[in-house]
C-alpha cells in the first residue's frame, strides 16, 4: 500500500491530511459550545477595557504575564481563586500566556490599586526594587484607540451575540455614546492619578494608553 | 522514464531562499540575544524608545527566526531537492520558474510588512500567530504558491516514486495550512462594525477555552510541521547524500512518518496541562506526548544508523559532525518534551525557564545546525565553487555547541529554581518567597543565557562569512561532487 501512495501523490496527500486532521477533530470539537459558556454574573468588557486590553496586547504584556491560575494552593495563596473557564467567555483572544517572567495578572484589580499600577508603568522600580520589568513610559503619551475597541464591542455583538445594552449589563450604543461612556469612566480613572499630563489630555476629552490600560487591569478580578 | 542525459537543475529560487535564511538569522538572531540580555540587564530596554522592550521586541525574534530564518532554510532546500529526488529541472517549466520567483518576491515583502507591523504592535497577541488579518491573506497566497510549486514539481517529474524527504515537505505543507488557517479565524471589525476604527483590527472567531485550544493545536504542531517535519525532510536528502551511505531502514522511515503524522497534532494539548480546558483533553496530550517519543527516535535513530561503520566521517567532516549533532539534538529534545508534558513535571516546568530552554535545545542544536549542514553542502553545488574554509567550519561547530549547552543547563537550573520556589511553603504552610525573589535569584542564568545567545550568533556570523567568501571568492569546482562536500582547508 505504501509503495502504490508513494506513487500516486494526489492519495498521499489525502492520506496525510485525514491522519494529520483527525486529532483536531476528536480532541477540539466535542467541548466547544460548553467552554464558551460564561460563568454568572459576567458582563462584556466596556469600551475603556477594551481599548485597554488593546494596549495590553500592543505591547504583548503575555511574553511575561499569565492570566491563568492554576488548581494549586501555591497558586491561589498568592494569586486567589484559581481560574475557571466560564471566566474567559469574552476573551477573544484569550490571554494566558505561557510565561511568567512576572507573576500572574488573572485577578491582579483584588490586590493592586490605579496608582500603584501608575507609578509601577512609569517605573517598576519605584514599586518593586528588584524588578526587571522596563518602564513604559509611552503610555502616558500615546492616545488608546477608543474607536476601535467601539468597533471590537460593536462586532462581537453583531457576529457572537455578546450580551451588550442587556438590563443590568455593559453598556455599548452608539458610537457617541460609546465615546462619551469611556470618557466618563477614564475621568474616575484619572482622578486617581496623579501624573498632570495624563489629567489635563483626560480633561481635554483624550484618553492616554495608560488610563485605559489601567481600567482593563482594575477589571482583572 | 529515467533520463540518461545528465540533467542541468536550476538554482535561481534556491539560491535567492539562501540569502534571505543567511539575512533573516542575522537579525532574528540578533534580536533574541538583545532580548536575552534585557532580562539580565534590564537598561537595555531603552535602546530604541517604545518599540524596544522585550514585550514588542520578543515576537520578532521568535516570528523572524521560525517565519524568516526556518522557512528560508525549508524553502531553499526544497527548491533545491525538490528538483533532484523527482528527476527535472526548474528551467524546464516557464510557469514553475515564475511561481518559485513569485513565492520568493513575495515572501520577502512579507516578511519586511510583517517585521514593521510587529515593532508598531499591530499583532493578535497570539503566540506565533500575531499577525494581523491583511498579512495573513498575504501569508495564505505565499503559502498556496509553494503548494502549487510542490505539486507542479510532481506533476512533471521523471521520478515516479516520491523520495522520503518530498513526503515530509508535503505534509508541513499540508499540516500549516489547516493549523494556520483554523487558529486565524477572525473577523475584522472595520467591516463587521460599518467602517470604525482601524481597519487592520480583528477580533478571534475564538473565545477563551477555546481559543486556547485552537491556539495551542496550532502553536504545539506549526512548531511541529515547521521544526520538526520539514527539518527532517532535510536530514532525509543531506545525511545519506553527503556521506555517500544509504538511509539505514525504509521500514524506519515508513513508521516513523505515518507515526509522527498521527501522534503529533495530538500533543497540543499539553501546553495546557492544569488549565481550565477538560480533563480528558490534557491527558490526552500528555499520553500521546510519550508516544511521540516513538516516531520521533525513530527517525533520528534511523539517522544515526545510516553513518554504522562510517563514523570516521565524523572526524573528517565537519558537515556530517553538524548532522550528526543535529540528531541528536532532535532526540534529547524529543525525550525532555514528553517528560515535561508529564502532569506532575508540568507542575513545576510550566510558565517557567525550562520551556524556552526545552525549545533551544531543539532549534539551535537541531533545527539551526541541520539548515546549516544544508546550505553548507549545496552551495557548492549551486555556485560551482568550494566551500571557503572547513576551519571556520569547525570553529563555529564548538562556538555554538558550547552555547547550546550553557543555554539549555542555565535554562534548566533557572526553571526548575523557579518552578520550586513559586511552591515552597514554611513550616506553618505559608509560602516563603514573595515573586520578586523567584526572579531576583535567576540573575546569574539570565546572564548565562545571554552570554550563550551570544555565542550562538557569532557562530552564525561565522556561517554567514563563510557562506559569502565561498559565493564570491572561493576556488571554482569544474565538476559537481558526488558526496563530499569540498572545502579548502
Amino acid at each position: 500500500m505504501f509503495h502504490w501512495l508513494e506513487k500516486n501523490p494526489f492519495f498521499f496527500a489525502v492520506g496525510v491530511f485525514l491522519v494529520i486532521a483527525f486529532a483536531g477533530l476528536i480532541e477540539i470539537l466535542p467541548n466547544f459550545a460548553e467552554a464558551s459558556r460564561p460563568v454568572v454574573g459576567l458582563k462584556p468588557y466596556t469600551v475603556l477595557e477594551l481599548a485597554g486590553k488593546e494596549v495590553y496586547k500592543k505591547d504583548n504584556c503575555i511574553a511575561c504575564h499569565s492570566q491563568l491560575i492554576r488548581p494549586f494552593k501555591s497558586e491561589t495563596d498568592r494569586y486567589g481563586q484559581y481560574s475557571l473557564s466560564g471566566e474567559y467567555a469574552y476573551d477573544r483572544p484569550f490571554l494566558w500566556g505561557s510565561k511568567r517572567t512576572g507573576p500572574d495578572l488573572h485577578r491582579v484589580g483584588n490586590y493592586r490599586s490605579t496608582d500603584w499600577h501608575e507609578n509601577h508603568m512609569w517605573d517598576p522600580k519605584s514599586v518593586v526594587p528588584q524588578s526587571i520589568m522596563p518602564a513604559y513610559k509611552h503610555m502616558f503619551t500615546n492616545l488608546a484607540d477608543i474607536d476601535t475597541a467601539y468597533a471590537e464591542a460593536l462586532t462581537v455583538k453583531k457576529v457572537f451575540n455578546t450580551p451588550y445594552d442587556a438590563p443590568n449589563g455593559t453598556k455599548l450604543g452608539t458610537l457617541d455614546e460609546g465615546r462619551a461612556g469611556a470618557l466618563e469612566e477614564a475621568k474616575a480613572i484619572a482622578a486617581d492619578m496623579k501624573n498632570q499630563e495624563v489629567k489635563d489630555a483626560v480633561a481635554a476629552g483624550k484618553i492616554p494608553e495608560i488610563v485605559a490600560l489601567i481600567a482593563y487591569l482594575n477589571r482583572l478580578k | 522514464m529515467q533520463s540518461n542525459a545528465a540533467l542541468e537543475y536550476d538554482y535561481t529560487v534556491a539560491k535567492l531562499f539562501t540569502y534571505t535564511a543567511i539575512l533573516f538569522g542575522i537579525i532574528g538572531m540578533t534580536v533574541g540575544t538583545l532580548i536575552a540580555a534585557q532580562l539580565a540587564f534590564p537598561e537595555l530596554n531603552y535602546l530604541i524608545g517604545e518599540y524596544g522592550t522585550f514585550s514588542r521586541l520578543r515576537p520578532l525574534h521568535t516570528d523572524v527566526v521560525i517565519y524568516g530564518f526556518m522557512l528560508s532554510g525549508i524553502w531553499a532546500t526544497f527548491y533545491y531537492v525538490g528538483q533532484r529526488v523527482l528527476k527535472v529541472s526548474m528551467a524546464e517549466s516557464k510557469f514553475l520558474m515564475f511561481l518559485g520567483k513569485f513565492h520568493f518576491g513575495l515572501y520577502f515583502v512579507g516578511a519586511l510588512a510583517v517585521v514593521v507591523s510587529l515593532l508598531l504592535g499591530i499583532t493578535q497577541s497570539k503566540e506565533y500567530a500575531e499577525f494581523e488579518w491583511p498579512f495573513d491573506i498575504v501569508i495564505v497566497v505565499i503559502w498556496v504558491t509553494w503548494g502549487l510549486s510542490i505539486f507542479g514539481l510532481i506533476g512533471i517529474r521523471r521520478e515516479k516514486s516520491l523520495y522520503i524527504s518530498l513526503w515530509y515537505y508535503i505534509a508541513a505543507f499540508l499540516g500549516v495550512a489547516m493549523l494556520y488557517l483554523f487558529n486565524n479565524m477572525a473577523v475584522p471589525t472595520y467591516f463587521a462594525s460599518g467602517g470604525i476604527g482601524s481597519i487592520l483590527h480583528s477580533v478571534s472567531m475564538y473565545s477563551g477555552t477555546n481559543d486556547a485550544l485552537v491556539q495551542w493545536w496550532f502553536g504545539h504542531n506549526a512548531v511541529a510541521f515547521v521544526f520538526t517535519v520539514a527539518i527532517i525532510a532535510q536530514i532525509y536528502y543531506f545525511l545519506p547524500k553527503e556521506s555517500g551511505q544509504a538511509i539505514y531502514s525504509y521500514k524506519l522511515s515508513l513508521l516513523s512518518f505515518w507515526g509522527l503524522m498521527f501522534v503529533y497534532l495530538w500533543a497540543g494539548s499539553h501546553h495546557l496541562v492544569w488549565s481550565t480546558v477538560p480533563d480528558w483533553m490534557q491527558t490526552m496530550g500528555t499520553v500521546f506526548s510519550v508516544v511521540l517519543i516513538l516516531p520521533s527516535w525513530g527517525s533520528a535513530i534511523n539517522m544515526l544508523l545510516t553513518m554504522k561503520g562510517e563514523w570516521n566521517q565524523l572526524t573528517e567532516n565537519p558537515l556530517i559532525k553538524l548532522m550528526v549533532l543535529a540528531s541528536t539534538f532532535y532526540m534529547l529534545s524529543t525525550i525532555e518534551g514528553p517528560i515535561q508534558s508529564i502532569k506532575s513535571v508540568n507542575a513545576i516546568a510550566h510558565f517557567t525557564d525550562w520551556i524556552p530552554g526545552h525549545v533551544h535545545d531543539g532549534v539551535l542544536g537541531w533545527v539551526g545546525f541541520m539548515t546549516m549542514a544544508a546550505l553548507f553542502h549545496m552551495a557548492p553545488r549551486m555556485f560551482k565553487k568550494e566551500i571557503y574554509s572547513k576551519k571556520l567550519i569547525d570553529i563555529q561547530f564548538w562556538v555554538q555547541t558550547t552555547g547550546i549547552v550553557l543555554y539549555f543547563t542555565s535554562m534548566w537550573i533557572a526553571g526548575i529554581t523557579q518552578g520550586m520556589m513559586w511552591r515552597a511553603v514554611d513550616e506553618y504552610g505559608n509560602l516563603m518567597y514573595s515573586f520578586i525573589d523567584t526572579v531576583a535569584v535567576l540573575h546569574p542564568y539570565y546572564t548565562i543565557r545571554a552570554v550563550a545567545g551570544l555565542l550562538y550568533l557569532v557562530g552564525f556570523f561565522i556561517f554567514a562569512y563563510n557562506m559569502v567568501r565561498t559565493m564570491t571568492s572561493a576556488k571554482k569546482i569544474t565538476e559537481e561532487p558526488a558526496n563530499r562536500t569540498p572545502m579548502a582547508a
